[in-house]
């Protein structure tokens, strides 16, 4: 399958991607630049970690008028993968595809490490090929990152099982210590009502090579090969939402 | 200078966070502040402010209506932030 890296201004993050779907995961993969409208039949689009027109305005803010986003909203709104990494999840926050904004970290400082996450959600074209309550190692980059959202929103989320990943310790636990930057309960990465729009503040990307400390971020791509591939198919909204009472 | 002799009209657009989103930079100023001495400070919310020059052929309404739809749409992320718009005469 074709993975389309677009490349905004202050991408960088982009060679990372491209990388980690070609070389890791031997697919396709194509670079789009921000400018043009044509995602070159990409099958899913990533849109990568940096800091996109320098993060002025907001994180992301400028980002999400770019016409490459365009297409990709059209895009995303037939059905088509898009996974935001880091930046790539602020944009998707700028440009209204997924719900809540991130901001400051709580200490102020930009964090750069390994942390550990709690798969939450397996039934995503990007988590199908985890387990639930897996335990992955992914290192994070940001200052911004201490998602938000309003009380309202948050309980849609969970109803909806749009909460795919949280921090955690390195059994699955979750504390006010493992939380790296204030993040409303956890929340590292959240999806939208389809689950095809995922947005993640940790790069899968990086972790994809023992020798940089980790290949848990493999089973992300992997998850999105398969659910191209036609190896897994989603279940239907109505199941996925079953009320939970 | 009289209102006929501009060639723009001075928007000023301020934008801060919601009173019930948490704003750490601003306690760091707070507590900054008072380690300095300035033992008065109750609070601070730092936030961010736009000088924006539209052009002096708009109506003044026509300007406000102008300013206001960028500072929701673009300067503002209502998901987190708010703002307020001046009109200077």
């Amino acid at each position: 399958m074709k993975f389309g890296v677009v490349v905004f201004p202050g991408s960088n993050c982009d060679h990372d991607a491209f990388h980690a779907v070609q070389d890791a995961l031997g697919q396709q993969a194509a670079y789009l630049w921000h400018q043009s409208t044509d995602l070159e039949r990409s099958d899913a689009i990533i849109l990568p970690g940096g800091f996109s027109y320098g993060d002025y305005l907001r994180t992301g803010a400028i980002a999400h008028f770019a016409p490459i986003m365009e297409s990709v909203k059209k895009f995303a709104a037939r059905g088509g993968l898009v996974l935001g990494i880091c930046n790539g999840f602020q944009i998707l926050l700028e440009s209204g595809m997924l719900k809540g904004a991130m901001l400051r970290n709580r200490n102020l400082k930009f964090i750069c490490r390994p942390v550990h996450l709690r798969v939450e959600n397996v039934d995503t074209p990007f988590t199908n090929a985890l387990h639930p309550g897996q335990v992955l190692s992914i290192p994070i980059n940001h200052g911004e990152g201490n998602y938000y959202v309003d009380n309202e929103t948050l309980e849609t989320l969970q109803r909806r099982r749009e909460i795919v990943f949280r921090y955690c310790d390195a059994n699955g636990g979750l504390s006010d210590r493992t939380n790296p930057n204030g993040s409303l309960h956890h929340i590292a990465s959240i999806c939208n009502r389809g689950g095809n729009v995922m947005g993640m503040m940790p790069h899968p990307e990086r972790a994809c090579d023992a020798l940089l400390g980790s290949t848990d971020g493999r089973a992300i791509f992997q998850s999105a090969i398969n659910a191209i591939s036609g190896t897994y198919s989603k279940p239907k909204v109505a199941e996925a939402v079953a009320p939970q009472r | 200078m009289s209102t006929a002799e501009k060639t723009t009209i001075r928007a000023n657009v301020y934008v801060s966070l919601k009173k019930t989103v948490l704003d750490p930079q601003g306690q760091t100023i707070q507590s900054a502040l008072r380690g300095l001495g300035f033992q008065h400070v109750e609070s601070v919310r730092q936030g961010k402010y736009f000088a924006i020059d539209l052009d002096a052929s708009l109506s003044p309404d026509a300007a406000r209506a102008e300013a206001d739809r960028i500072a929701r749409e673009v300067l503002t992320n209502p998901v987190i932030e708010e703002y307020e718009l001046e009109i200077e005469q």
